[in-house]
């Protein structure tokens, strides 16, 4: 690809790229969230118009006019968010668009054959009459991998593919990409993870703000450079965390317990403190408990026994609001669903949760210069890129969670529920996110971190816990335990070696 | 009381369902096909309008009616291109749409009666279709009592269910269609042109639903009146979200909502102490009550009503 642009109304999101691919590579397309990775790819596999530049496979000049002509290219691309249809089987999903025909009618035995051929070559295990609902995230990745496979893909793009993996998952998901890359396919990988761009990738083209700034071979190169290319300032890979005597008890979770809509416990009496000027991580596999007990501390989703207290009481009010009014502030785990009001501007945003108190709101009339003076000072000092009144759905998302935490922490909390603050963002904004969260354990608020990002967890927490099926199982300073020490804890097991000794187990 | 009974249930009951039931299913398996690729179909009822006035009007100009029924299928195809401007190419809801869509040809078919015929009411009779009765069917003596001798739609109708089954779960069109109503990016990213689909199938679905209201006008009687339709349109969405979105489920629905309007008619002839009124109401009161238990089981296509691509999209990711 050379000198690919591409704009969106006012936004550049690709300006002049130039990138090339050797066959039989793993390349990995790095860059911050908004950097034009995806937008890049999207117009390689025919899904985007480029504005201007040309593409070369195999030395040939080519038009892209949608998916068909690039797969007839034999580019294939995994999309971030998968592009399956959760009702139909896997080979419905797979054979759409390329259907075996016997008498005018599906031809579903031949089917079957196809994707089994396909996926014994490659050990991607499918069964082709399950339902895409009723498989896991790993398999259901399994399933577009396959579905590019199925349409003679040699290229393969694969966009964020490790974004919603289990630690686990991705090293199968490496194993799968060193198979494909071994029968001769070439890979392309999007992320903007460092960790696993120096671990998976042969080489690395970095793009930041829509241009290409530099390629490099992966084992030429180290993680603060890459970082460095991708921000385009020094960054700080490392979180310094001082150590600090922690406080009171500020949060306090007395067996705590909550079902879910058809009577099963998610939590069964989970025992919890957090002090001030304390930071505690909750380690677990997605689907333990964590969205149950982030909704059971912020008070959407009422106890089915047990306590919960904020700076030692017992909030007067059900729901969110009596939890606020302790002084709880919440950064939720899904930023769309539950952080912002998408369609809704900035100035409104910014003041979600108060905008009925002055000096937002006066008799129940918003008033407009308070509000905009103070939304304005939360875009500049969290460098949240976006104008006021713009809809907080087009702000890229290391911007509108950025906007979230920046909202949350605003008005001095006692208590952090931080639910996984940095998901989706890219290095600029994690360091930023991380940086604050500490500035708040220092001036003293109890920090309940909640986070599938094991790195972070470790990064950040004075304390861990790890949540299994509901329970604490286990509980200890941070120090005491090992990456892979939480993994097995994670899925249930103890560890051989008693390293975490010392740890209180539940 | 057992005299009641015996004038309820007896077989013309059910041939007189069978006829009823026919626009009605035909509009019903019209929404099918079209919720399917994802495109809300209120527009029914207009569609039925404008396959009834058209089917008349040709019928008036040329003594024909089957060229009354090529009309009808030429104005359904026409309305619901309508439809596809509105809700695929212009964006609009899909339920605002549908529902101007009704205003517009309820308006439309009546000016047009003041226009040609001079009456809002209704028009000059025309020749209806033919009966016709099955060879083999006509000797057995209930079954000719049932489907013995009715308008070829009738017919064309209990054929058209199990073939839209078909073609919807095993033809690859059934697939892409399906697919574009659950996740129109899914099939996109795999080369299934989602909007060219999805204006065939309205096109399809504008046919059929049309054919309803042939049926209705030259099938069941001989003249177009204004609103002819009389929510029938809306009693068929009613019948697919009851049949589950299938064809088959469609036209079974729509027997059961036909069934208990001739049931209706039947007890109109009966000596019995309750206001007409009440006694009309029954069918739309079923149909009421089969939502309202029907709507919690039964799931949508997924992507149902969404415009592709998405309205929100924030353009670069």
């Amino acid at each position: 690809m050379r000198g690919v642009h591409k704009r969106f109304g006012p936004v550049v999101a690709n300006d002049g790229v130039d990138l090339a691919v050797a066959p039989g590579e793993i390349h990995c397309l790095l860059g911050e969230n908004g950097a034009g990775k995806s937008t890049l790819m999207k117009i390689l596999y025919g899904l985007y118009q480029p504005d201007g530049g040309e593409i070369r496979v195999r030395g040939r000049q080519v038009r892209m006019r949608g998916p068909r002509d690039a797969m007839a290219l034999g580019i294939g691309m995994v999309h971030q968010h998968f592009m399956l249809v959760d009702r139909m089987t896997v080979a419905e999903n797979l054979i759409a668009g390329i259907e075996p025909v016997r008498h005018g009618l599906i031809d579903l035995a031949r089917a079957r054959e196809q994707v089994r051929a396909i996926a014994d070559r490659y050990g991607l295990r499918v069964d082709p009459d399950a339902r895409v609902h009723d498989l896991s995230v790993g398999e259901q990745q399994r399933v577009e991998i396959l579905k590019a496979l199925m349409r003679n893909a040699d290229v393969l793009i694969l966009d964020e593919p490790t974004a919603v993996l289990t630690p686990q998952e991705v090293d199968e998901l490496f194993h799968v990409m060193q198979q494909l890359k071994a029968d001769g396919k070439t890979l392309i990988f999007i992320t903007h993870k460092l960790r696993e761009t120096m671990a998976f990738s042969d080489r690395v083209t970095v793009l930041r703000a829509g241009r290409n700034a530099g390629t490099v071979q992966t084992a030429a190169t180290n993680p603060q450079e890459l970082a460095e290319m991708m921000v385009g300032r020094h960054v700080s890979l490392r979180v310094s965390r001082p150590p600090q005597t922690p406080g009171d008890v500020l949060l306090e979770l007395e067996g705590v317990s909550v079902t879910d809509g058809r009577g099963h416990a998610r939590l069964r009496g989970v025992s919890l403190t957090v002090r001030s000027g304390e930071i505690l991580g909750i380690a677990g596999v997605e689907g333990n408990g964590q969205l149950e007990l982030e909704e059971a501390v912020a008070g959407l989703r009422p106890l089915a026994g047990g306590k919960v207290r904020i700076g030692g009481q017992e909030p007067l009010r059900a729901g969110p609001q009596g939890r606020r009014d302790l002084g709880l502030a919440h950064i939720p785990s899904d930023r769309l669903r539950r952080g912002l009001a998408a369609p809704l501007r900035l100035t409104r945003n910014g003041i979600l949760g108060r905008h009925w108190r002055a000096p937002f709101a006066l008799r129940g009339v918003l008033r407009e210069p308070p509000i905009r003076s103070h939304v304005s000072q939360l875009l500049e000092r969290f460098q949240i890129r976006g104008r006021l009144e713009a809809p907080a759905g087009t702000l890229s998302g290391g911007n509108q969670q950025k906007l979230v935490v920046a909202r949350e922490l605003a008005h001095g909390p006692k208590v952090i529920l931080a639910c996984q603050p940095t998901r989706g963002v890219d290095v600029g904004a994690i360091e930023q996110i991380h940086a604050q969260l500490l500035k708040m354990r220092s001036a003293g608020a109890a920090i309940l971190l909640i986070s599938a990002d094991l790195d972070e967890l470790m990064a950040l927490s004075d304390r861990l816990a790890v949540l299994y099926e509901g329970r604490i199982l286990v509980e200890g300073p941070a120090e005491r335990f090992t990456k892979p020490e939480l993994g097995l804890w994670m899925a249930g097991q103890r560890p051989a070696a008693a390293g975490a000794e010392g740890a209180r187990n539940v | 009381m057992s005299d009641a009974w015996d004038v309820i249930f007896q077989i013309n009951t059910l041939t007189a369902a069978l006829r009823l039931a026919t626009p009605i299913a035909l509009a019903a398996m019209a929404g099918t096909l079209s919720e399917r690729a994802g495109i809300v179909n209120i527009g029914l009822e207009g569609k039925l309008l404008a396959g009834a006035w058209a089917a008349v009007y040709v019928t008036y100009v040329t003594g024909n009616p089957w060229l009354g029924v090529l009309a009808a299928v030429a104005a359904g195809m026409l309305v619901g291109l309508l439809l596809g401007l509105f809700a695929i190419r212009l964006r609009a809801d899909h339920v605002v749409a549908g529902v101007g869509i009704n205003i517009l040809l309820l308006g439309l078919t009546t000016w047009l009666m003041q226009v040609i015929w001079g009456s809002r009411g209704t028009s000059p009779t025309v020749t209806p279709l033919p009966r016709w009765s099955i060879p083999i069917v006509r000797d057995i003596p209930v079954l000719e009592e049932l489907v013995g001798s009715h308008a070829p739609l009738v017919y064309f109708t209990l054929l058209a269910a199990p073939l839209l089954w078909v073609v919807l779960f095993r033809t690859p069109a059934g697939l892409r269609l399906r697919m574009i109503g659950e996740h129109p990016e899914a099939a996109d990213t795999v080369g299934i042109p989602v909007h060219r689909t999805q204006y065939l199938t309205l096109l399809a679905a504008g046919a059929l639903a049309a054919l309803g209201g042939a049926q209705l006008a030259l099938g069941d009687l001989a003249w177009f009146s204004q609103n002819m339709s009389a929510g029938r349109g809306y009693m068929a969405l009613a019948a697919n979200v009851f049949g589950q979105w299938n064809p088959i489920g469609s036209l079974l629905a729509a027997l059961l909502f036909a069934l208990t309007d001739a049931v209706q008619m039947r007890i109109q002839t009966l000596p019995n102490p309750w206001p007409t009124e009440l006694v009309q109401m029954l069918p739309y009161l079923l149909t009421v009550l089969v939502l309202s238990g029907a709507v919690k089981r039964s799931r949508p296509p997924a992507a149902l009503g969404r415009h592709y691509p998405p309205d929100h999209s924030a353009g670069a990711p």
